[in-house]
C-alpha cells in the first residue's frame, strides 16, 4: 500500500467489488458491504457456535457469550428498567455489530466499517427512529412532553422548546460522530506511526535504530485501539439504552 | 483510612488495665505509622497507573463533550439552512439556527456533564427505574 508515499487516508477508500446499478441508483457491493457481511457472519457464527453445546457449566467460549448477554441485559435494565427488556434483541444486535466491526477493523488490511460516518449515522438514525416511533405509539402526543421542561416561564417556553428539539435531534448526530471520529482518528494515528517506521528505516542504520520508537508507539496504540473498540461499542449501547428510556418514560 | 476504625479504639474498653492499654495503643500507633509509610512508598506506582487510566478517561470525556457541542451547532445550522431553502428567508434562518444551535450545544454539554436535568425532567436527579 505504502510503497514510497505514506497515505493514511488510503485505508478508508471504498472500492466497488461488484458493480450493481438498479434504476439509476448505485447499489454496488463494495468492500464496506463485504466487511459488514463479514461482521454479521462472524458475530452470528461466534454466538451460534459458542452456545451450541449449551452445557450447564459453561465452557470458555460459552461463558464469553453469556457474559456479553448479561452485560447488555444489565445495562438495559439499569438504564430503562424492566420494560426496556423488550428492546433487548435490538440493543444486543447493535452492540455486537459495532463491537465486531471495530475489532475486525483492527486487523491489518481489513476495512473498518465504523470509520465511515454514514454507517454510524445509519445506526444512530435507526436508534432515534425507534425512539420516536415507539414513543408516539406508546404515549401519543404525550411524548412531546419530553421537550417541555418543568418550571419554565411561559414567555420563555417557545425558545426553550426550540432548543430542546434541536438538542434532541442532535443526539443521533453526536452518537454517530463520536463512534466515527474515534475509529477514524485511531486508525489514522496508527497508520501514521507505522508509516514513520517504514520511512525512517529507509534512512539506513541510524534510521532503523530510530524507528524503534514509533514501532513501540504503534504497539501501544494498537492496545489503546483495542480498548477504544470495546469502549465505543459500550458507549453506543449505553446511549441507546438511555434514549430508549426516554421513549418508555417521557417526562415523568 | 485507619482514623475511624483503626486499632486505636481497642484500648478504650479495657479501663481496668490502663497501663497495658497505653502500651498497646502506643505499639499499635507505631505499627500504624509504619504501615502508612510503607503504603506511601508503594503508592506512586499505583497512582501512575491511575494517571494512565485517567488520561484515557479524560480523552473519552473530551471527545464526548466536543461531539455533543458540535452536534448541537451542526443540527441548528442545518435546520436553519433547510428552513431558508424551503421558506426563502435567507439568511435569517441560518443566523437564528446558528444561535439556537449554539444554545442547544451548550445544553448538550451541560447535560452530558450532569449539571442540567435530563430530558423532560425538573431539577430532581435522574431515576431510571421509575
Amino acid at each position: 500500500m505504502a510503497a514510497d508515499k505514506v497515505d493514511p487516508i488510503h485505508q478508508f477508500h471504498i472500492i466497488k467489488l461488484l458493480p450493481i446499478n438498479i434504476g439509476g441508483y448505485d447499489l454496488s457491493f463494495t468492500n464496506s458491504a463485504l466487511f459488514m457481511v463479514a461482521t454479521v457472519a462472524v458475530a452470528s457464527a461466534f454466538l451460534y457456535l459458542s452456545t451450541s453445546s449449551r452445557s450447564l457449566v459453561p465452557g470458555r467460549l460459552q461463558s464469553v457469550s453469556e457474559m456479553a448477554y448479561e452485560f447488555v441485559s444489565n445495562m438495559l435494565r439499569d438504564a430503562a428498567g424492566t420494560q426496556g427488556l423488550k428492546f433487548f434483541p435490538f440493543v444486543f444486535s447493535l452492540f455486537m455489530f459495532v463491537l465486531v466491526a471495530n475489532l475486525l477493523g483492527l486487523f491489518p488490511y481489513f476495512f473498518t466499517v465504523t470509520s465511515h460516518i454514514i454507517v454510524t449515522f445509519g445506526l444512530a438514525a435507526l436508534v432515534i427512529g425507534t425512539v420516536v416511533v415507539y414513543g408516539f405509539m406508546k404515549h401519543g402526543l404525550g411524548f412531546l412532553k419530553l421537550f417541555v421542561p418543568h418550571g419554565v416561564p411561559v414567555f420563555l417556553l417557545p425558545l426553550v422548546v426550540l432548543i430542546e428539539v434541536i438538542s434532541f435531534v442532535s443526539r443521533p448526530v453526536s452518537l454517530s460522530v463520536r463512534l466515527f471520529a474515534n475509529m477514524l482518528a485511531g486508525h489514522i494515528t496508527l497508520k501514521v506511526f507505522s508509516g514513520f517506521v517504514v520511512s525512517l528505516s529507509a534512512l539506513g542504520a541510524v534510521g532503523i535504530a530510530g524507528s524503534i520508537l514509533p514501532l513501540a508507539m504503534a504497539v501501544a496504540l494498537t492496545a489503546l485501539e483495542l480498548l477504544v473498540a470495546f469502549l465505543q461499542a459500550y458507549v453506543f449501547a449505553v446511549l441507546t439504552c438511555m434514549y430508549l428510556n426516554d421513549a418508555l418514560h417521557p417526562g415523568h | 483510612m485507619a482514623d475511624k476504625n483503626g486499632p486505636d479504639g481497642t484500648g478504650e474498653t479495657g479501663r481496668g488495665k490502663q497501663h497495658d492499654a497505653d502500651i498497646r495503643d502506643d505499639e499499635l500507633e507505631r505499627r500504624r505509622r509504619d504501615l502508612e509509610a510503607t503504603l506511601a512508598t508503594r503508592r506512586p506506582d499505583r497512582s501512575e497507573g491511575k494517571d494512565d487510566a485517567r488520561a484515557v478517561a479524560g480523552y473519552g470525556q473530551a471527545l464526548k463533550l466536543s461531539s455533543e457541542f458540535i452536534a448541537g451547532i451542526v443540527v441548528g445550522v442545518g435546520l436553519g439552512w433547510f428552513l431558508d431553502r424551503v421558506a426563502g428567508t435567507s439568511p435569517w434562518g441560518l443566523i437564528v439556527g446558528l444561535l439556537l444551535g449554539f444554545g442547544a450545544g451548550v445544553l448538550n454539554v451541560l447535560r452530558s456533564a450532569g449539571v442540567v436535568a435530563e430530558f423532560g425532567q425538573s431539577d430532581k436527579p435522574r431515576d431510571p427505574k421509575e
